[in-house]
């Protein structure tokens, strides 16, 4: 165990001194008066709360906050819980959401929610995530694209999809499959990414489109396979997977992930929120993370800029839920 | 096997280094008082702490954690033993007899048996992780949701037996259960429902502690203050070494009870999609099933103390297994120690048992010396828990309400949940006055959400055939087993008559 940890503990330990004499440069004197809740609007396992959970982690060990993070899973009803959750947090400064695209879908989908996330407080955008189709290894016969449509078709509906749930963003990417090759599957919704990626090993599920965080090992060990990546240039991580754009399909689709408040929060608050993300985001262990599991972290968007962001995002999923039917969402 | 054996017997000396072992008894005491606060929780514990793992090399930051949540573990049985209250979602079933024997002036036996028990749970599942690990991951991956299922109809005909004689009580307890546990989001739509109009608190459901220290904290105050009016003896309960050796002879009546706990704990444990709680009330239910004097359960039987606390230590070993090979955690507070493999630069996968053996073996290794520093201060610290009882009920009684209240509040922190907890005590002391058996409604709330989101699941993929459930070989197996179980406490009546 020595062996790999140790350089480990050098880093943490040098980084604990030498955040000492750099905490004093904090610009807001504002600071944390008590843990702050690190609401993950997902369940375990999956892409969103992986991040959070080394967000936390690196919190603690680059000793950037004087009250601990402490992330708590609200996956229920598509993020609608998390959110409303928000929602009702108004004013309070002690409180952050690691977002997903439902950050987006949900409130539109579930109008009688009560949710407006325009009014929340954006910090920062952490990464953009991407998406890949995954299939189980077992299934020889579907090697590229043409074979999986091919299946897929002949199938019907007994062809089984699993995602974390209507209306987050992998079963938008689902309706928007099913509308360019004119098929129809059966969406089953898992709580979070890490219990799709369980259950298409175990081959209870067909398919796929998680990202590459919830995947990733299993590619290694040799039990899943992607097959389409919905990016806009192949990933460095993903050499010889064809973008969809390659291959004629005009499917690109991103999701971000990004630190939120609730409404209200105090501008000192912020400030200091948006320093602590902004030395994450810029941080060794961070952009090594973004590079290994197929993030794009190449430019930091925070506060009024990623309210612009959120602005025109919430336009375009409002586009793409009328395009492809809330109902093809929704499964109902 | 001879390499895992060596992996193992280092990651053990490893954990027997002098500044390991500190960590383990002082993790093991924080996390026995952790554990034993009502609402705190090992998670807010783990998270609170994980700084101080930073300061020492990562092995000792590893042990430190595994010996909070061990601690923790043991802790929760406390204060279901002493005061009533569940300090835990793990410990309710703990409360069924743990409670009545205290109130008998037998705390100090329920103390040392959830002790042992739990060591038991711990060491059977060390030795079961040890030469299992690699076949059950495999296993645990051919459960998709109807299995899921299966297992939770098993985990409901288990406790068909625990309202005693009354059957139709029994099921209506659960039913009432049920009802409870839809409410909130939809799991498959993501829609409210059944949040009386738009009462926000409502939307993230009920929350399983509420209900549990509701009934059994306020509703068993209410109950107490009736039946004695005021007057409650206070039981000196005398601590000596002979006390103990005298209680740990009691072994023999709950040896084969923790055995099996244990072996059920763990292996539902390993089950991604559920946990140390429904594994401790699963192994109470099975307990009082096949016991043979099932009557005594409930009323202070040493037997109904071990049963769940062996099965929720021997979950925690097991939840580790989901969380190692595919990156879920089987509880809030593997998920925390997940958080620390990350930074650590260490993914959770099917890889890891392969590539960073020392790793897993070394965690395992640890597990089984904090299991072993736990039983040690736990035993050690039973005559301080036992003296709680000793203050006169006047005392007592306000300090009981104030945890009700942190423990009701502190899980979501809103008092719309607080009053909610009011609300089931009431009810759970006219359940009680009717003679309503109170536990199987807790049982419903806990596996309700887990049962309908597996039997939606397997109804989207079958497209509405419910055969699905028969035909596959290990959830039909399951199932059948679960209907025998149903039917067991009618025969046993029949027979019982016949003799008669």
């Amino acid at each position: 165990m020595k062996r790999f940890l140790r350089p480990l503990v050098v880093t943490a330990v040098s980084a604990v001194i030498g955040l000492a004499g750099s905490a004093s440069a904090l610009a807001a004197d504002w600071k944390p008066k008590k843990p702050v809740e690190f609401i993950i609007m997902a369940g375990t396992g999956g892409g969103a709360d992986q991040i959070a959970r080394l967000l936390q982690g690196l919190i603690e060990q680059k000793n950037l906050s004087p009250r601990p993070f402490i992330p708590i899973n609200k996956p229920g009803g598509s993020g609608g819980e998390a959110l409303r959750y928000l929602q009702d947090k108004e004013g309070d400064d002690h409180t952050l959401l690691v977002t997903l695209n439902s950050f987006y879908t949900t409130p539109i989908i579930q109008e009688d929610l009560g949710v407006d996330v325009s009014g929340f407080t954006p910090i920062g955008r952490m990464a953009l995530d991407t998406f890949l189709l995954w299939v189980n290894n077992d299934k020889s016969d579907i090697t590229d694209l043409d074979s999986y449509v091919a299946a897929v078709k002949s199938a019907g509906k007994s062809w089984k999809v699993g995602g974390t749930g209507s209306g987050q963003e992998d079963s938008i990417l689902t309706a928007m499959m099913e509308a360019a090759f004119d098929y129809e599957v059966t969406y089953i919704p898992f709580p979070g990414g890490g219990t799709v990626a369980k259950n298409l090993v175990g081959n209870h599920i067909d398919s796929t489109v998680n990202n590459p965080a919830e995947q990733n090992e299993f590619y290694r060990a040799g039990n899943t396979k992607p097959l389409v990546q919905f990016t806009g240039e192949r990933m460095a991580a993903y050499p010889d997977v064809p973008t969809a754009k390659e291959l004629g399909i005009d499917i690109e689709y991103y999701m971000q992930r990004s630190i939120n408040g609730p409404p209200g929060m105090s501008d000192d608050a912020k400030a200091f929120y948006i320093d602590l993300f902004s030395q994450l985001y810029q941080s060794e262990e961070w952009q090594t993370f973004c590079v290994e599991d197929g993030l794009d972290c190449t430019e930091w968007v925070a506060g009024d800029d990623l309210a612009a962001f959120h602005g025109e995002q919430i336009v375009r999923h409002k586009e793409l839920i009328e395009q492809v039917g809330a109902e093809a969402i929704t499964g109902e | 096997m001879d390499g895992i054996l060596g992996l193992l017997g280092a990651g053990i000396l490893e954990a027997l280094q002098p500044l390991n072992l500190m960590m383990i008894i002082l993790g093991c005491t924080v996390g026995l008082l952790v554990g034993a606060m009502p609402g705190l929780g090992s998670v807010n514990g783990v998270a609170i702490l994980l700084p101080i793992t930073f300061l020492v090399p990562p092995t000792a930051a590893i042990i430190f954690l595994a010996a909070i949540y061990y601690g923790a573990m043991y802790g929760g049985a406390i204060s279901s033993i002493t005061l009533g209250i569940p300090g835990a979602s793990t410990a309710v079933a703990t409360v069924f007899d743990g409670r009545p024997l205290a109130q008998q002036g037998r705390a100090d036996k329920a103390l040392t048996a959830a002790a042992i028990a739990s060591f038991i749970g711990g060491t059977v599942s060390v030795i079961l992780f040890t030469l299992f690990a690699p076949p059950l991951a495999a296993f645990a991956l051919k459960f998709g949701p109807p299995e899921e299922f299966a297992l939770m109809m098993l985990a409901f005909a288990t406790f068909i037996g625990l309202g005693g004689d009354d059957i139709p009580k029994t099921i209506f307890s659960i039913l009432i259960g049920l009802v409870l546990a839809t409410i909130g989001l939809d799991i498959i739509s993501g829609k409210p429902r059944l949040i009386f109009g738009d009462i926000s608190g409502f939307l993230h459901g009920i929350n399983f502690l509420v209900l549990a220290i509701g009934i059994y904290g306020i509703g068993e105050m209410l109950w107490t203050l009736e039946s004695t009016k005021g007057k409650v003896a206070v039981h000196k309960v005398k601590m000596s070494f002979r006390n103990l050796m005298g209680n740990l002879r009691d072994l023999k009546e709950y040896a084969g009870t923790s055995t099996l706990g244990s072996i059920l704990g763990y292996f539902v444990g390993t089950l991604p999609a559920a946990g140390a709680t429904p594994a401790s009330l699963m192994s109470y239910g099975l307990a009082k099933t096949f016991s043979k004097n099932p009557e005594e359960f409930g009323k202070g039987k040493v037997a109904g103390v071990a049963a769940p606390e062996a099965a929720n230590n021997a979950a925690s070993t097991g939840s580790m297994l989901p969380m190692i090979t595919l990156g879920i955690p089987g509880s809030p507070t593997t998920a925390i120690l997940l958080g620390g493999m990350i930074i650590w630069g260490l993914r959770p996968g099917p890889l890891l048992f392969s590539e960073h053996p020392d790793f897993v073996w070394g965690l395992i290794g640890s597990l089984y010396i904090a299991n072993f520093a736990t039983l040690l201060i736990n035993l050690a610290f039973i005559p301080l828990f036992v003296r709680v009882l000793t203050m006169p009920f006047t005392v007592l009684a306000p300090i009981i309400y104030i945890l009700c209240v942190v423990g009701g509040f502190a899980p979501t922190q809103t008092m719309h949940d607080v009053w909610l907890m009011f609300l089931f005590g009431v009810v759970g002391y006219l359940l009680r006055k009717l003679n309503y058996p109170v536990a199987p409604a807790v049982l419903a709330i806990v596996l309700g959400p887990l049962a309908e989101r597996s039997l939606r699941q397997s109804l989207l993929a079958s497209q509405g055939d419910v055969t699905t459930f028969f035909t596959r070989p290990i959830s039909g197996t399951c199932m059948l087993i679960a209907l025998l179980l149903m039917c067991y406490p009618l025969i046993r009546k029949y027979r019982a008559k016949k003799a008669a």
